[in-house]
């Protein structure tokens, strides 16, 4: 498989060339979305993107870990960190699996 | 908020569209993303996150109600790391 690293760039020319908005445009387009899920985010909602997946935060309490370089315990602040998950429908096509019934 | 919440916010900051272009837009956004993984490539949105496949090796699980032996396959699975920008943001 040839792994290339899609961008910002490739993403709004996909935008550009769907719905003819100038290039400019479409990649203000982008970085809104981009925008409005990272503020929904930040004020601790989940974004949910049906037949992609679910965005939402976990607290972290703190807890002590350890240097693996030096073994020194060190305390890890307590945090809010995003968890990914992927639909169903997004599994199976990274699987290369037929998809049953479901139309996007 | 849901796809359609994100749609609704996104129409509300460009009057000059049409509702429908909005969903286009949300839509071709996220399959494209969905695309690169299927195809395995990684998508980076600096700032916010990166997309990727990781793959799981096959290995010996097993039936939780009957404690057989199955054979489970190596799968391949999305995977999101979050960016810097955006994790800073959420501690801030």
């Amino acid at each position: 498989m040839s792994e290339r690293t899609i961008t910002r760039a490739q993403l709004s020319e996909a935008v550009y060339q769907e719905v003819g908005l100038s290039r400019n445009e479409s990649a203000d387009l982008l970085e809104m979305v981009l925008e409005e899920m990272s503020q929904a985010l930040v004020r601790g909602e989940s974004v949910k993107l049906s037949s992609f997946g679910s965005f939402s935060v976990r607290d972290k309490g703190e807890r002590v870990g350890r240097n693996p370089k030096t073994g020194q315990e060190v305390p890890i602040s307590s945090r809010r960190v995003l968890v990914f998950r992927p639909s169903q429908l997004l599994k199976a096509r990274v699987n290369a699996e037929p998809v049953r019934g479901t139309m996007t | 908020m849901t796809k359609s919440e994100l749609i609704a916010r996104l129409a509300a900051r460009n009057p000059h569209l049409y509702q429908r272009d909005v969903e286009r837009i949300v839509s071709t956004i996220f399959d494209e993303i969905s695309d690169a993984l299927a195809r395995g490539d990684r998508v980076e949105l600096r700032g916010f996150g990166a997309f990727s496949v990781k793959t799981r090796d096959a290995r010996v699980g097993r039936n939780p109600r009957t404690g057989e032996s199955v054979h489970v396959a190596s799968k391949v699975v999305p995977y999101f790391k979050t960016g810097k920008q955006l994790r800073e943001l959420l501690n801030e």
